[in-house]
């Protein structure tokens, strides 16, 4: 622990691991759960996740707007409310339990090793602070770096981000830049300690379309230079597709499905990531094409259903999926989980479609009008 | 937009002193005799020539305006002869704009940190505490607080002086000592809301993305709070605490009259026990105009500063 | 200054149960406000709100029942009580600098404050609303100009502006009730830039309302409609600003007390009581310190009051 010129004390974590980092596995989650006691009641925004992450890979985190993605990358940061929240479950990051580790330990892991990119360049930049005293500032409270050394580091970083004319930059409030080049800023602000996990927060939500690419290419190039693994979250399955190595779909708090990128857009077998793919609009479809919605809404977190969380959506469900939970099955491809009993692209599955179909259940009906292929998982 | 203002401010600064000049001629009776009752026939008459009160109204104002701003404000009259406002006057503004000044910064210093942790610790016991403290606060007044803190600081425990002045120029120590309970009294009332407005204003700018940023890189929870929370949620206060100065003018010149201290509203209340008349009407234009150019100055500032307000206007 | 925004009334966020993103849920936990504030808030009365109100109808039944009360006189001065403290015997709060109980003129001081502060803020209501309601209602000119006013008449630092007036028109050696009278109408005048102002901001707001534009329609005279539609609406923020008003009349006239222009002695006032007492502050704090508490627990109850039934009728949070 070196006692910092500022008399604050930097403890380093090399020395201070509790157990040694076991080989390639950089992130341990396991049954992960985040509650929050709200006046109406327990909203159960996580409900048991479990998922480990390799050094240097991305992870993609999927979903609709409530799913829990965010609160899933706030409560393995630890970036939660202090009072009426309750997280349980294991997180062991680089050999460090994190879910054991009150605030001030975690301060020593935010920036240095824990980063998080958040969704609205707009308002995770402090307005009134010039741009290169919000990247310093972390450089000069974890490094205690002087005034020029810190300066020569933000220049370098803004660089690195392919700003241009970094120098002037630094000088800058955020309301001067542009929506991308405050997301790099955003971005750089995240990096400049080194973490070697990065949380992106619906990174390009808040962006024009052609910016967005480029945001998700520095990302990438970035992790490559840095071998910082890694999660993205977004909504857009489109944004995940070409950056991520694995997927993992949420629904209501939960993993309903995960698999590395390929087999997921090839072989995907939840009947939810069937439907978000569908929900894309295509370029090549004519104007005025109906949008494929995926009816209803998602479920109360404060009384989730019994069964399966998308059964009241699911144009494949049956009676058992309104009485039975599923639980994550392995599937015959390597590293691919899912959570459902009449999955698409599966005998059980075809048969379980039809039978909806003859009883007029209107999900069904909605789904085949669209692209009928999608639905049933044939290519 | 600065020029519509100004315009305001003219016209405000116009009423305000027509309402000032023509106090006189409102007196009942006649204003020479409210003005110096005690004189003789040829005494009165000398005056009325003097002060010129046969002219037709706009002529008498146009009159006092001048004079007002040439630093003419009329005389004292009494038994043993006039004497001129204006010294009075300049002995004893220093004296009230030091106690004003004194009891914002006081107030300002108290009332931060309060702000700032209670929005942190919102919820809390200590919040809630100190929120109810506060309201409790806003219903005392002045000067029962000026009361209370002369009788039990000033008499039963003799820690400080309860009249009289010294100049910070003569001796600092003294200066404060005599200033402090005053600078409290005016102060309390302040602090309770002052507080309040920080809170709130705090506890908004503490849901905002750009802290949860700064707390995910990693920096102490105090460095968040002063140097990330504060600055953006300190508009309103800054504002509040500018416009707050009538309120306190009105509470300096009671206070000034319970400690003895010898400021403008010392000045006033002599006036007012003595019926000078004309010396009460210069001291009422001098605060009352001093008032309207400084909530002018905070509006302007105000506008500045903030850029939303710049932009909404744009 | 930022103008009091006209727009629809507060109310509580609704917690939303399904989407909720992390700012929401953040929000929902933590809230904005403590408990106590979430109470007023919603516009009940609570302890504090019981309490507040007990005392109040206390005051206000002491000072109407004081002729029959078995008191003493509030004028006779009975020599061998002067200065002594509460506790005496057969003066249970003391004697003032003049032998007098001062728990009799603490009672009967009541009736003269709170005819002051009633009568001023019902007289500031009274113009002040009906200024307000014409200003926010007719729009236009009218507005523009009763705007300037009310902007002229803050211009003054409220006490300051009493004073003055009160010093002009009942200066030295007038009678009690001119005094009295004088003292209403100055304050009277004070408050009505005031309530003017909220009267014209809630008139705007319920102005834009539809049953305003539908009577208006079925050609409804202007009158009746400010009478029957806008008033009714109306007099809730009236009411909740008027208790606040009081408040602040109450402390006033113990500040022009002091500074020699309150109500005029012998009749006790609880500002002239303080005034009075201030010089035999050092042996008899009890003279100033009794009216002193007595107007913090008055202003209290009515600031606390003032506040629920702000809460009640939603309306929007504005500075005095």
């Amino acid at each position: 622990m070196r006692l910092l010129r500022n008399g604050r004390k930097h403890v380093a974590h090399a020395e201070a691991a509790i157990h040694p980092p076991t080989g390639r596995i950089l992130l341990e989650v396991d049954d992960l759960a985040t509650h929050f006691n709200t006046p109406r009641g327990t909203v159960k925004a996580v409900d048991g996740v479990s998922f480990t992450l390799d050094r240097g890979r991305t992870l993609g985190l999927v979903g609709e707007s409530g799913c829990g993605k965010s609160v899933l990358s706030r409560s393995i940061m630890g970036l939660l409310p202090s009072r009426n929240v309750t997280r349980k479950g294991m997180i062991s990051f680089d050999g460090n339990r994190l879910d054991q580790m009150g605030p001030a330990e975690m301060r020593s892991f935010w920036g240095t090793q824990l980063g998080m990119v958040f969704q609205d360049p707009m308002t995770s930049l402090n307005p009134v602070m010039r741009i290169g005293k919000q990247i310093t500032e972390s450089l000069d409270f974890h490094f205690d770096m002087d005034r020029s050394e810190a300066q020569e580091t933000a220049l370098a970083l803004l660089k690195s981000v392919n700003i241009p004319e970094p120098a002037r930059r630094l000088r800058q409030y955020p309301h001067e830049l542009s929506g991308g080049m405050r997301q790099r800023v955003v971005i750089a602000v995240a990096l400049a300690c080194g973490p070697k996990l990065l949380f992106a927060d619906e990174p390009t939500t808040a962006l024009d379309v052609t910016v967005q690419a480029q945001i998700l290419d520095l990302l990438r190039q970035q992790q490559r230079d840095r071998e910082m693994a890694m999660v993205l979250v977004s909504h857009d399955l489109g944004v995940v597709a070409g950056h991520t190595d694995e997927i993992a779909v949420m629904y209501a708090g939960q993993i309903v499905e995960k698999a590395p990128t390929r087999s997921l857009f090839a072989k995907m077998r939840m009947p939810y990531t069937a439907a978000l793919l569908q929900s894309i609009p295509r370029l090549e479809n004519p104007s005025h094409t109906r949008l494929n919605v995926i009816a209803g809404r998602p479920p109360d977190l404060i009384d989730p259903p019994s069964g399966c969380r998308f059964a009241p959506r699911c144009p494949y469900a049956q009676d058992r999926c309104r009485e039975e939970q599923p639980p994550l099955i392995e599937s015959d491809d390597p590293g691919h989980v899912y959570r459902c009993w009449y999955p698409v692209g599966t005998e059980a599955g075809r048969e379980a479609l039809e039978r909806n179909l003859a009883a007029d259940v209107p999900q069904a009906q909605l789904a085949v009008a669209g692209d009928a292929s999608v639905v049933t998982g044939d290519d | 937009m600065i020029l519509r203002r100004l315009a305001h401010l003219v016209i405000v600064l116009f009423f305000v002193t027509l309402f000032v000049a023509t106090l006189t001629a409102m007196l009942p009776g006649d204003p020479v005799d409210a003005i110096a009752g005690f004189a003789s026939p040829e005494q009165k008459e000398a005056l009325r020539q003097d002060l010129k009160l046969d002219d037709p109204v706009y002529v008498q104002y146009g009159r006092w305006v001048g004079n007002f701003v040439t630093g003419d404000l009329g005389n004292y009259y009494s038994v043993t002869g006039g004497r001129p406002v204006a010294d009075r006057v300049k002995d004893a503004l220093p004296v009230s704009l030091q106690l004003m000044l004194e009891a914002q910064i006081l107030a300002l210093v108290i009332a931060i940190p309060l702000g700032v942790f209670t929005a942190y610790r919102a919820g809390s016991r200590f919040d809630k505490g100190a929120n109810a403290t506060a309201f409790a606060l806003l219903a005392i007044p002045n000067f029962a607080i000026a009361l209370v803190l002369a009788y039990y600081v000033g008499v039963r425990f003799g820690w400080l002086p309860v009249s009289g002045y010294v100049k910070p120029s003569d001796d600092l120590v003294e200066h404060l000592r005599r200033m402090a309970m005053p600078a409290i009294a005016l102060a309390v009332g302040q602090i309770a809301v002052y507080m309040r407005l920080l809170r709130s204003d705090m506890i908004a700018t503490l849901q905002e993305d750009y802290i949860l940023m700064a707390k995910s890189k990693g920096i102490s929870p105090s460095h968040v709070l002063w140097r990330h929370a504060l600055r953006p949620s300190s508009l309103t206060l800054l504002t509040v605490a500018g416009l707050n100065v009538g309120v306190l003018i009105g509470g300096a010149v009671i206070v000034e009259v319970i400690f003895s201290l010898p400021g403008i509203g010392t000045l006033l209340y002599e006036a007012i026990q003595a019926r000078q008349y004309i010396a009460l009407q210069s001291l009422v234009a001098i605060i009352a105009v001093g008032y309207v150019l400084i909530n002018f100055l905070v509006d302007v500032l105000y506008a500045v500063l903030d850029p939303r307000i710049r932009h909404a206007r744009a | 200054m930022p103008e009091l925004d006209p727009a629809a009334p507060v109310e509580p966020p609704l917690i939303p149960t399904t989407t909720l993103e992390p700012v929401d849920l953040v929000a929902a936990v933590e809230g904005p406000e403590p408990e106590a504030e979430r109470a007023v808030r919603r516009g009940r009365l609570g302890i504090g709100g019981t309490a507040a109100l007990f005392w109040l109808f206390l005051v206000v039944a002491l000072a109407l029942l004081a002729p029959v009360l078995p008191i003493d006189d509030p004028n006779t001065s009975i020599a061998s009580i002067a200065k002594q403290g509460p506790g005496t015997e057969g003066h249970i709060l003391g004697g003032d600098g003049l032998g007098r109980d001062v728990l009799s003129r603490v009672i009967w001081g009541s009736r003269a404050t709170l005819l002051l502060a009633v009568s001023a803020v019902l007289l500031g209501l009274i113009l002040g609303g009906a200024l307000g309601l014409i200003a926010g209602y007719f729009r236009g000119r009218a507005d523009t100009g009763l705007t300037g006013l009310f902007d002229v008449l803050l211009s003054f630092p409220q006490l300051i502006l009493a004073v003055t007036l009160v010093t002009v028109f009942a200066g030295g050696g007038v009678s009690s009730t001119r005094r009295m009278i004088v003292l209403i109408l100055a304050l009277g005048v004070v408050s009505i830039p005031v309530l003017g102002r909220i009267t014209r901001a809630s008139t705007l707001s319920w102005c834009q309302r539809e049953f305003v534009t539908a009577s208006r329609a079925i050609g409804a005279r202007n009158r009746s409609i400010i009478i029957g539609e806008v008033l009714p609406n109306v007099l809730p923020a009236m009411f909740s600003i008027a208790l606040l008003g009081i408040a602040v009349v109450i402390v006033a006239e113990g500040g022009l007390s002091l500074l020699g222009v309150g109500i005029q002695l012998p009749t006790p006032s609880w500002g002239n009581m303080i005034a009075e007492g201030r010089s035999d502050l050092r042996d008899a704090p009890h003279i100033v310190m009794v009216p002193t508490v007595a107007i913090f627990l008055t202003v209290l109850a009515l600031n606390y009051l003032g506040d629920i039934v702000r809460a009640r009728f939603d309306v929007r949070e504005s500075a005095l």
